[in-house]
């Protein structure tokens, strides 16, 4: 296993070759913000706010393999900008009311809103009218929360590797579906890791929710990425 | 020409409200009205939701006792997932955090809003008679109010995980206990912050008040009374109960006439009217109709139902309170003012007795049953009996959602005060002075009304007073900040 040397805000950092840099920074203790990412799955690159500049040309740090001499910058006010821009599109785009979400202290988009600071949105929020379907029996979809990351399809698969979830609809109309013939198949354990998964509430178990105390939340006390920055 | 009179905003309440005063060619009182003029709309975007989210999501109907719409909702939702009967740690530690709230709301109420009015006299220049005033001329009096407060959203931080807006009632139960050390926090504490002091704090501002009313008897006894119902839960053996009991209304004469029924049938009982000109509802008592059912909540009402207080020092204090009407129900709104502050004492004997019990620390959080389609939650808030009514579709989404809110209780009871007021101090003068219009509102604040989440708000916080005359055309209106 070959290893490579690269440079990230001028601090040299090491990896083995053919690790995707969000992973490789990861490892070295500089965390990358991410969102669609979903470790031990592959890839897509999706929510681009992990982007980085190598070499001077912006790249997803979470599909971009790490090559030997690449120099890059991450934590600049470029890059700031350009992510928080991103974040406050995607919180505009959807009706994200943290006050009585679920997901509230354990949500990433959340999280992420809060570690760049974004007091309130540059873009106008578009209130899109979605819709709740709470049919299945073991698992509630909010599509006003949906962030599109597709980790669900990636990540909820039966014992054939089939995905429970997929696209429909086209372009800002997209939304989560649950295959029809699957529908049956999704225990309460898969309700459980789909809704473990999902970034945001989007996915939420049934008749479960506020058992996780104030002040007990995952980001309640630390924001996203400082355990990566304080393992360093 | 007769006149309008408009009071807006009125001030020193929670929410937005205005009063027009009508006035005849002799300048004598015609009309007199409260208007809420806040919209909300909570009960209509909750559906759909799931049902789990409703303690979270509609106690932001307010930041001043959202606690009370929690519980509420939670209580409602208890029903649902059928567990009326919650585990000692699930009841203990909402009735915690109940009472914390009742102490710090009524402590707001008392030292911030109301008593401003008591130390520089309802006339009282307006740039001191308001809680700045009070902090820079009775600085005891105004560490005490925000201490006190502290006290009891500390209380609820610890129950609640936050001072406002926590997630600590879920359907069932409770999502935490209450460990030793934040327990200590409370039973210990610091010297002059713990719980014997504010069992102290709350009986030396009952004295407080009652050497007030030695001096001031007439305007105490007489200022905006008024004969009319009562209506309260009491607990089953009819002790005062803010948490959980049965529905018991009293007349103006103290003839039962709600006896102690299950608050799950409260539709059988009570109704609400629709007025043109507010957006609050008037509820009524169905059996006595639109124009005789109305009645009063709060802790007047309460006094007034209840049998006894279940806790020593405020039970002493309820029996003079009782003594005073010779047994017979207190109408006088001022006495409203009496009644907080024996409730402020009781809440703290509740707290330090809970504070002492070992069951707050057990791990049963929460217990589930047979699942039902429909809940109804009832509690007695800091302002009253505060009604949550929730039903659900197959897919545990809300289909339908009923809230009466305790000011909601009190609209017609505040206009009869601010007519009767109105009458008695505006009728026949020359000129209407700054101190009038705000005995008008003495009379809205003895019922600490919450207007913001009474009206099913948009607008701004503070009340409004104009005077029209016969042909509504405006002659004055006087704001108050």
């Amino acid at each position: 296993m070959s290893v490579v040397k690269f440079i990230i805000d001028g601090v040299e950092c090491i990896a083995e070759k053919g690790e995707y840099l969000l992973q490789a920074a990861r490892q070295n203790g500089i965390y990358i913000p991410s969102l669609c990412h979903l470790e031990g799955y592959k890839p897509r690159g999706s929510c681009r706010i992990c982007n980085v500049k190598v070499n001077g040309r912006l790249m997803t740090a979470c599909t971009t393999p790490v090559a030997d001499g690449m120099d890059i910058e991450n934590d600049t006010p470029e890059l700031r900008d350009i992510r928080t821009a991103i974040l406050e599109i995607l919180f505009v785009e959807g009706n994200h009311f943290c006050p009585a979400c679920e997901r509230s202290g354990n949500c990433e988009l959340q999280a992420q809103i809060y570690r760049h600071q974004i007091m309130a949105p540059r873009f106008p929020f578009q209130f899109p009218d979605r819709d709740v379907d709470a049919s299945h029996p073991n698992i509630l979809k909010d599509y006003n929360r949906c962030i599109l990351c597709k980790r669900c399809i990636r990540a909820i698969k039966d014992e054939n590797g089939k995905s429970f979830f997929a696209f429909k609809k086209r372009s800002h109309k997209v939304e989560i579906s649950m295959d029809p013939t699957m529908k049956e198949n999704l225990t309460e354990e898969l309700a459980q890791r789909a809704m473990e998964v999902c970034p945001v509430g989007a996915l939420l178990r049934k008749e479960k929710g506020y058992d996780t105390p104030i002040g007990k939340r995952k980001y309640d006390k630390q924001p996203i990425g400082s355990e990566i920055e304080t393992a360093k | 020409m007769g006149k309008k009179i408009t009071i807006e905003p009125v001030t020193r309440v929670e929410g937005h409200g205005k009063v027009t005063i009508h006035l005849d060619d002799n300048g004598n009182v015609t009309e007199t009205r409260l208007h809420i003029v806040e919209f909300r709309g909570f009960e209509r975007f909750v559906q759909g939701r799931p049902y789990w989210e409703m303690p979270v999501l509609v106690q932001r109907l307010c930041g001043i006792c959202p606690v009370s719409h929690h519980l509420a909702a939670a209580k409602a939702l208890d029903v649902i997932v059928g567990a009326p009967q919650l585990s000692a740690v699930g009841e203990k530690m909402r009735r915690l955090m109940h009472y914390g709230q009742i102490f710090q709301s009524h402590a707001l109420h008392f030292f911030h809003l109301a008593s401003p009015d008591l130390l520089f006299g309802i006339g009282g220049d307006p740039l001191k008679r308001n809680v700045i005033g009070v902090a820079l001329e009775h600085k005891d009096l105004a560490t005490m109010g925000v201490l006190m407060r502290k006290f009891g959203q500390e209380i609820i931080q610890v129950t609640a995980g936050k001072k406002i807006h926590g997630t600590g009632a879920i359907p069932g139960g409770i999502n935490k206990n209450l460990s030793i050390e934040e327990r200590d926090r409370f039973l210990v504490g610091k010297p002059g912050y713990n719980i014997d002091q504010m069992i102290e704090w709350s009986q030396a501002a009952l004295e407080f008040f009652k050497s007030y009313h030695a001096e001031h008897r007439a305007f105490i006894d007489h200022f905006a009374e008024f004969p009319s119902s009562h209506l309260s839960l009491v607990r089953e053996d009819g002790a005062l109960d803010l948490y959980h009991g049965v529905l018991r209304a009293v007349d103006a004469n103290g003839k039962r006439i709600l006896d102690d029924v299950d608050y799950q049938n409260y539709l059988d009982y009570i109704s609400e009217e629709v007025r043109s000109w507010s957006y609050m509802k008037f509820p009524y008592l169905r059996e006595f109709g639109k124009k005789e059912g109305w009645y009063r909540v709060g802790p007047l009402a309460r006094l007034n139902t209840c049998d006894f207080i279940p806790t020593p020092l405020a039970q002493q204090e309820f029996e003079t309170f009782r003594a005073y009407t010779h047994g017979k129900p207190n109408n006088m709104s001022m006495h409203m003012h009496w009644a907080r502050l024996i409730e402020t004492l009781h809440a703290a004997e509740v707290m330090r007795d809970l504070l002492n019990d070992p069951d707050l620390q057990n791990e049963d959080l929460v217990v589930k049953g047979k699942k039902t389609n429909e809940g109804v939650g009832l509690i007695e808030a800091p302002r009253g009996t505060l009604f949550h009514h929730y039903k659900i579709n197959e897919n545990d989404q809300i289909e339908m959602a009923n809230l009466i809110v305790s000011t909601t209780n009190n609209n017609q009871p505040m206009n009869v005060a601010v007519e009767q007021v109105a009458k008695e101090m505006i009728s026949g003068q020359k000129e209407v002075t700054e101190g009038m219009l705000n005995a008008v509102e003495v009379a809205i604040r003895a019922y600490d009304p919450c207007l913001s989440c009474a009206t099913h708000a948009m607008g701004q916080m503070p009340l409004e007073i104009s005077l029209y005359d016969a042909n509504d055309q405006l002659i004055d209106r006087k704001m108050s900040h």
